[in-house]
């Protein structure tokens, strides 16, 4: 790397955080997929906030409302890498699991 | 069968240890036994019935453990095709791994090239779009709801449908309105007529932390115990593991596309992933059964891709 290259990196990385959309932090929220469960299972947020799953496993997954039939919601099938979320306005706890593999259950509690 | 088998069963559970490597399956009074391939007690009884099962073909899963799952559905269907005895096959679901249409068309096309009539039930992964319609139009018709049966040479075969409508927390489910079809489509039937189960998840608890297994297949089971001959060919699990309680006799069969650990491994349900270069093939497999009329008896054999 040529000091120049450096200089411009640096320069970058001091500019970006001014470049980036202000977001509160308390409107978004993650869950990852990872070998067969929801980590976290349980999720306390706000209300208003967007919770957005990804599957990081080899196998698809989904994300569905534990309140059926019929669900309120339920995502598409997951693949590997692929993203699904909601938002969640109402303070209330929130059951959901797996369609495919209903041992996978989570719980989101909105505040 | 003679009073010799009455030690048959230890060896038989003897044999499950290298199950895979060639041993044919012999289920005679709920008595298991095992011989290798192409000995004496294998080549014995004139069989009316022999058929086929595939399983877990997922045709659609592409990652590093199997980046070829049409490649080695097609080393399965070769497989089924030297096997000249076989008059017909059955799938015991999970065709495709994202229920596609191009994936069930790649799934029909190649499985087709075994020029054997087959008989289908659906994994979970084959029901993801639409609730299923896609599926039970093109793999189950006349069946809207994938529960059917039908009889071959005396052996009453019954697929059903345990992965619909699964609950939060629950296992594999058949539900009340299958369980009253069952209960309608045995009644009546002689209990010396020999009978073939096939469904997805097995239909006994392999382990319940993963969800292997079914929530009310107690109640099919009961609607079975009088019958003198039971075989339950499942899927699901992607690896051989036999069971024989009572008259039952339950076998899971490998997957043609990818192996899963053994149960209550600390890696968990999924995909396994250090397989060594080379040696995928050994771990998937087909499934050969035969039945051995007069003696209320179905043989088992599995056979690898390599």
């Amino acid at each position: 790397m040529t000091a120049r290259t450096a200089r411009a990196l640096l320069a970058a990385a001091l500019l970006l955080p001014h470049h980036l959309p202000a977001a509160p932090a308390s409107s978004q929220a993650a869950v990852t997929i990872d070998n067969f469960s929801f980590k976290d299972p349980v999720i306390t947020v706000t209300a208003g906030t967007t919770i957005t799953w990804t599957n990081r496993d080899d196998i698809p997954h989904t994300v569905t409302a534990d309140d059926g039939p019929p669900p309120t919601y339920r995502s598409h099938p997951l693949d590997t890498g692929d993203h699904f979320s909601r938002s969640f306005d109402k303070p209330g706890t929130y059951r959901y699991f797996c369609s495919l593999h209903p041992k996978m259950r989570g719980t989101v509690i909105v505040r | 069968m003679d009073a010799t088998n009455n030690g048959g069963r230890r060896d038989a559970l003897k044999c499950m240890l290298w199950a895979g490597a060639g041993v044919l399956w012999t289920v005679a009074g709920g008595v298991p036994r095992g011989a290798l391939l192409g000995s004496a007690q294998a080549a014995e009884g004139g069989h009316a019935l022999r058929f086929v099962q595939i399983s877990d073909s997922h045709i659609g899963f592409s990652k590093p453990t199997n980046m070829d799952t049409p490649g080695t559905l097609t080393a399965a269907i070769q497989a089924v095709k030297q096997d000249t005895q076989a008059t017909m096959m059955i799938h015991t679901g999970d065709i495709t791994h994202l229920s596609r249409a191009d994936q069930f068309d790649t799934a029909a096309q190649i499985i087709s090239g075994a020029g054997l009539t087959t008989h289908y039930v659906p994994g979970e992964h084959d029901l993801l779009e639409d609730n299923g319609s896609a599926f039970y139009a093109r793999f189950t018709p006349g069946a809207a709801t994938g529960w059917y049966s039908f009889d071959q040479q005396g052996v009453h075969f019954i697929g059903l449908n345990n992965v619909r409508d699964l609950k939060p927390g629950g296992m594999g489910s058949l539900g009340a309105e299958q369980l009253a079809w069952l209960k309608a489509d045995l009644a009546g039937r002689p209990s010396s007529q020999p009978i073939v189960v096939f469904a997805h998840v097995p239909l006994w608890t392999v382990y319940a932390e993963w969800g292997w297994g079914t929530d009310d297949s107690e109640q099919a089971l009961a609607l079975l115990k009088r019958f003198g001959s039971v075989t339950v060919l499942n899927g699901h699990i992607h690896q051989i593991m036999q069971k024989v309680e009572g008259k039952v006799a339950f076998h899971a069969a490998r997957s043609t596309a990818f192996p899963q650990p053994s149960p209550g491994d600390p890696a968990g349900p999924g995909p396994v992933k250090n397989v060594p270069p080379g040696k995928l093939r050994s771990l998937l497999g087909v499934t050969h059964v035969r039945e051995v009329r007069g003696q209320h008896a179905l043989a088992i054999a599995d056979q690898v891709l390599a």
